[in-house]
């Protein structure tokens, strides 16, 4: 297909462009296949503007006389409106943008067509191996070993093709743990806690059905993580009472008849469209003009936003205790497993290992815990809180598990090697990206996509020494201990770097983030002088006592 | 009385056992924990209530709440030490005389003249001339020499040159309790200003010459414009039932070339009743985000502030931008008007901004214009309704400021904190009284200290890192935004959830940079040295061997002269560590030495009673008292988990 047809019109002159805290522009409108570029020539203000058709999330016009107003709403929140004179080019170029955004194929997408302008010094698709992260962890254990079991996608479509499982367990008893588990999501190794080696598994939920059955090789696979004697948790994530009803539908838990070393912990968290229907309320409370200090708050408290905050915390924060503090080995679930599972897994890997801190260790979690762990990214990200089209499987599932490590990272400001922008960067790319890494569902589809071969990776990006500097936090040291964070709702804020981002001045923070950045380069700057200047001193003092000897 | 435990407020289970004292100033309560013995210091003068509950087996709970929010409950084991503690402390919280106040008794050990030196730190005098005034337009007048015009009012006001004392007189009998309009700030500017007044006796139809020629004199005094601004603070309803009273506001058709102009900002009583319902929901244990949120909303707390920052706004807008003169009042000119005009004036001029300014500021439109704080702040047992935190909404509004502008302030956040805290604790006498002349009947600066020397001898632990007076943030008018800004409004918790360090960040990134600043410091010193041993030593190279042995004994005496002072203030192995720098990479930062920084040099509080009870935790501090394993106590905070806990505890 050529984009050229669906372009009816592909350039507008005289166009004003108005956003928030900005004066309007006129300038120039064209269309590419993927880009709406808006450039304005004036010579005291020349300015572009670049938007890429996958982030508009929903697209309005209406006419005033012959003057058409469209009004662009993007994946990542912002709103912009475009005058364009002329009422046929306006709605030629409406309808070419309305095709343009909402293209079905992922093979259309940007990234197969994007060829990066920057030299490729490390290919992001090969970061982050999980043979890689084996080789880290049998230097601290023995018990676990890499299984290429799902080599062909065989066992468990969204798996990845190797994963981490106990050394006792084969692979002909992973495949039948694999059909007792929903979507043949079998329990493999998500974190080894080397302070104490416990272990944290996570699965997708257990086909008991209504008459219990159970699975032998399963019972042995997860206990194979417990120190004899010892109990673990399994923390569904789930309320009990629709984990029961989940048996009539052949879904199910661990009874304890069966699993009597392990004690359960129903800790609820929201499903997806639950939370796809608040990220839309909260977003349009955040755009809310009204003056009345009540209704903002009121509709904050309805959105129910920072409700699903601050129970995704707490039941992280339940995990990493029980790992940290009791000293069991714990398995998470849900129904799939591909959600509030991936949820907590991750964010109990914030609080508990120091690594994930860091900006290749997030990176890494972020590779291992959602994209390889099979987060169908596509699904849940094809639109965002503006669509009109009915939802289907859009959540912001992934856009919670930010939001939280930015909780984490507001209360311990120094404890992170990457800054705010880093997560919402992230944010960015998951819902519209030149890149190719959050395309497709899951790693199956990923190979077949052949993404690695035709796409660039967003890491291949980010790590470049350039870009990596705009992501570091200045006030980061190295903090080795773990993080708890408080989830008392005093202590929760709304995340205004991405609800309020287009709506509040930015430019007093943004000069208090330049003078930090500045207060601690300057103090390095000094170290260095300083550490030079005393060797040289000391080099001198020495070559000066060398004379004197003879 | 012994064997007290001291509970918990989060978690009931969560108690430590100790020795309580109640002494002439301070209920004391020290651990029996045979390491730390943790002293924990109330001043009576803080206590708001006191609350015996019923007794259980465990003993008798008493629960004390504080004007600075902090909230101890404490279990004594019996009920007549109990009963005896309670009727102690009722009558200890409420003295009736100023000379029972704990700072007729505090002693920082200050001779005389530095007492006196104190009290000279901040001179309004000298604030006025800052501001430009005497000038042409306007001058200092004598009428109010003995307080024999209006007795809450400082002796030295500033009025309009052409404003005789006939007019002034005449214009205090129309205003109520004699609050004649006077200047608060004066803009050099535009020669635009800020005065403030109490409401006129206006009544249905009442008027008064002197008092219009007075308004019309205010004009004068600003050629530029052609009319002033005067804005009642107060919802219309309100100023028109005051009407009946006698009182009112002003009819535009009486004065000539006024705008007037209601702002709504409730009274007392609401404001009174608005942190009440706030407090309540911060007392909580384990609140969901829903009732967070609603009771935040219900107390109406937040939309208070945002009124009294607007009503600052439109002030500070009309001076800098109109460059109109504005003259404010609400019913008596004490409580509204003092928030407004000092916010307006914090909002004009960068130098209220500063440290040294904000006491200035704080001087000039509350303590010197009679703000009345012994009522309001119920030093001495009084009137509970005349009990409101009109100042405490002022500081908020200076910290919502502060979170818009994180650059524009010198000062941070416990600087306001520390200062809130010192106008209930009555330990410094700058905010006895209810007025000037009862301060000076009472002898104030011979008998007690200034709390302003106080802060301004600690005043490294006030900075704010990010503060350069060259800075664009610090310079001129501050332009908050107006619409759409609810958002910006938001719940301080760092106030009034102060004494629950676990709800605040572990990390504080103020006192991080200061100590990367104070750390700069000293290498700037060092680097200075060092260049001068470098220069010296490359002398000594070039010279004439002969000479050498003498320079060499010289630069090892300069060796010495640097290792006894510039480095003597460093922490010296700290900079020793240093030697490694230039391996480790901008982003891995050296534990070793970030540990020492964030554990050690950020815990320093300058203030006994402030600190008593603070101790920051760290994240190791942190883990252990997080144990589960330490006696089943569980983390507080994650009080959401504890169902889920007592689940598998159990088991």
């Amino acid at each position: 297909m050529e984009f050229a047809e669906l372009i009816k019109t592909p350039r507008a002159d005289n166009v004003v462009l108005h956003r928030p805290f900005h004066p309007a522009v006129e300038g120039t409108l064209c269309l590419t296949g993927h880009h709406l570029i808006f450039s304005s020539r004036r010579q005291d203000n020349a300015e572009e503007l670049w938007l890429l058709h996958s982030n508009i999330d929903s697209i309005e016009k209406r006419f005033v006389g012959s003057l058409g107003t469209i009004v662009i709403k993007c994946k990542d929140l912002r709103i912009i409106q475009l005058d364009i004179p002329g009422m046929e080019e306006c709605l030629n170029i409406a309808s070419s943008i309305e095709a343009l955004s909402t293209l079905d194929s992922v093979t259309l997408m940007y990234p197969f067509f994007y060829r990066p302008m920057f030299e490729v010094l490390e290919d992001g698709w090969s970061s982050f191996p999980l043979e890689q992260e084996f080789e880290l962890l049998s230097s601290v254990t023995n018990e676990w070993r890499l299984s290429c079991v799902n080599k062909e996608f065989s066992v468990c479509p969204s798996y990845p093709p190797v994963v981490i499982v106990p050394k006792c367990v084969d692979d002909e008893a992973l495949r039948k743990v694999a059909l007792f588990r929903h979507g043949g999501r079998f329990p493999v190794l998500s974190y080894y806690h080397k302070k104490n080696g416990m272990a944290m598994m996570r699965s997708s939920q257990p086909l008991t059905g209504t008459n219990g059955r159970r699975c032998k090789e399963d019972e042995k696979l997860i206990n194979a993580t417990l120190r004899s004697g010892r109990r673990g948790f399994v923390i569904d994530t789930r309320p009990l009472n629709v984990a029961q009803q989940a048996r009539a539908k052949g879904g199910g838990f661990e009874q304890e008849v069966h699993y009597p070393q392990w004690r359960r912990i129903h800790k609820y968290i929201e499903r997806f469209n639950i939370l796809q229907e608040s990220f839309i309320k909260l977003v349009e409370a955040c755009n809310d003009q009204s003056h009345n200090m009540d209704r903002w708050l009121s509709k904050l408290e309805a959105s129910n936003w920072l409700t699903h905050i601050k129970e995704l915390l707490t039941a992280a924060c339940l995990a990493a205790q029980c790992i940290d503090r009791e000293g069991a080995s714990v398995l998470v679930h849900g129904s799939e497993g591909t959600d509030s599972t991936l949820q907590v897994t991750s964010l109990a890997q914030i609080i508990l290992d120091p690594r994930c801190r860091t900006i290749r260790g997030f990176e890494a979690l972020v590779v291992r815990e959602w994209l390889q762990a099979g987060h169908p990214f596509q699904q849940r990200c094809a639109q965002s809180a503006y669509s009109n089209s009915k939802q289907k499987w859009e959540a912001p599932v992934f856009l919670l598990f930010l939001e939280c490590v930015w909780q984490i990272h507001r209360q311990f400001p120094c404890s992170f090697e990457f800054n705010e922008q880093f997560l919402i960067m992230l944010f960015e790319h998951v819902y519209a990206s030149q890149f190719g890494t959050f395309l497709g569902n899951n790693e199956n589809e990923r190979a077949k996509l052949k993404l690695p071969q035709k796409t660039m990776s967003l890491w291949s990006w980010v790590n470049r020494p350039e870009e990596l500097s705009r992501f570091q936090n200045p006030l980061y040291e190295a903090n080795s201990l773990v993080i708890w964070p408080s989830v008392a709702p005093q202590s929760l804020q709304l995340w205004e770097g991405v609800f309020l981002r287009w709506n509040r001045p930015s430019r007093f923070l943004e000069e208090a983030e330049e003078e930090r950045i500045n207060i601690i380069k300057y103090n390095k700057e000094l170290q260095a002088k300083v550490n030079a200047l005393r060797r040289q001193l000391a080099e001198m003092e020495t070559d000066e006592e060398v004379q004197e000897e003879p | 009385v012994e064997n007290v435990r001291l509970l918990d407020r989060l978690s009931s289970r969560r108690a430590v056992v100790g020795t309580l004292y109640l002494t002439a100033t301070h209920v004391i309560f020290v651990e029996n924990g045979s390491e730390t013995r943790k002293e924990t210091w109330v001043l009576h003068s803080q206590i708001s209530s006191i609350e015996k509950q019923a007794t259980t087996a465990t003993g008798c709970p008493l629960l004390i709440r504080c004007k600075n929010f902090q909230v101890i409950q404490l279990v004594i084991p019996q009920e007549r030490d109990c009963h005896d503690v309670y009727i102690s402390l009722i009558r200890l919280a409420r003295p009736v005389k100023y000379e029972e106040l704990y700072c007729f008794s505090f002693n920082p050990k200050l001779d005389k003249e530095e007492r006196e030196q104190g009290w000279k730190l901040v001179d309004l005098n000298e604030e006025y001339n800052r501001m430009g005034v005497p000038n042409s337009y306007w001058q200092i007048s004598d009428v109010n020499r003995d307080y024999g015009v209006c007795d809450s009012y400082p002796t030295e006001v500033y009025v309009p040159k052409s404003a005789t004392a006939h007019i002034i007189v005449g214009s205090s009998k129309f205003r109520s309790r004699r609050r004649f309009p006077a200047l608060s700030y004066y803009c050099k500017g535009n020669n635009a200003s800020i005065c403030r007044s109490s409401q006129p006796l206006s009544g249905f139809s009442a008027r008064c010459l002197e008092d219009e020629q007075m308004l019309q004199a205010i004009r004068k005094a600003n050629p530029g414009s052609d009319f002033i601004y005067v804005v009642d603070t107060r919802p219309k309803l309100n100023a028109m039932a005051n009407r009946a009273a006698g009182k009112g506001y002003e009819n535009e058709d009486n004065y000539s070339n006024i705008k007037f102009q209601f702002i709504g900002i409730e009274n007392i009583h609401v404001m009174r009743n608005s942190l009440q319902k706030m407090l309540e929901v911060c007392e909580l244990k384990s609140p969901s985000m829903s009732d967070f949120l609603w009771g935040l909303e219900n107390s109406g707390w937040l939309k208070h502030i945002k009124a009294i920052m607007d009503a600052g706004i439109f002030i500070a807008k009309a001076v800098a931008e109109e460059g109109v003169s504005v003259l404010v009042h609400c019913s008596d000119g004490w409580d509204r008007t003092a928030q407004v005009c000092s916010v307006a004036s914090l909002l004009l001029d960068p130098y209220y901004r500063t440290m040294k300014g904000f006491m200035v500021l704080i001087e000039k439109d509350w303590i010197s214009f009679g703000h009345k704080f012994n009522h309001r702040y119920g030093n001495l047992d009084g009137d509970p309704k005349e009990i409101s935190p009109v100042i405490d909404q002022f500081i908020e509004c200076v910290w919502q400021l502060m979170e818009q502008f994180p650059c524009a302030f010198e000062f941070n956040e416990r600087f306001l904190i520390h200062i809130q805290h010192h106008i209930y604790s009555c330990q410094f006498g700058n905010f006895l009284c209810n007025s000037q002349k009862e301060r000076r009947e009472l002898k104030i600066k011979e008998r007690t200290y200034s709390l302003w020397a106080h802060l301004w001898k600690n005043r490294a632990d006030y900075l704010n890192p990010l503060y350069r007076s060259d800075h664009s943030q610090t310079q001129g008018t501050l332009h908050p935004q107006i619409a759409p800004c609810n958002f910006l409004y938001k719940f301080w918790s760092g106030m009034y959830n102060r004494f629950e360090k676990g709800l605040h960040p572990r990390q504080s990134v103020t006192d991080y940079l200061m100590a990367v600043k104070e750390e700069t410091q000293q290498l700037e010193e060092e680097l200075e040295v060092l260049q001068e041993r470098l220069a010296n030593l490359q002398k000594s190279q070039s010279g004439d061997n002969k000479v050498k042995s003498k320079q060499q004994d010289r630069s090892k005496q300069i060796g010495l002269y640097t290792s006894n002072n510039s480095l003597a203030n460093t922490p010296q192995e700290y900079s020793n560590d240093l030697k490694s720098f230039p391996s480790r990479s901008p982003s891995q930062g050296d534990e070793e030495d970030s540990a020492l920084i964030l554990t050690q040099d950020n815990l320093k509080s300058s203030d006994p009673d402030l600190s008593a009870n603070s101790d920051q935790e760290s994240g190791v501090e942190d883990l252990s008292c997080r144990s589960p394993s330490g006696g089943g106590c569980l983390p507080s905070e994650d009080s959401g988990k504890d169902s889920d806990e007592a689940v598998f505890l159990a088991g």
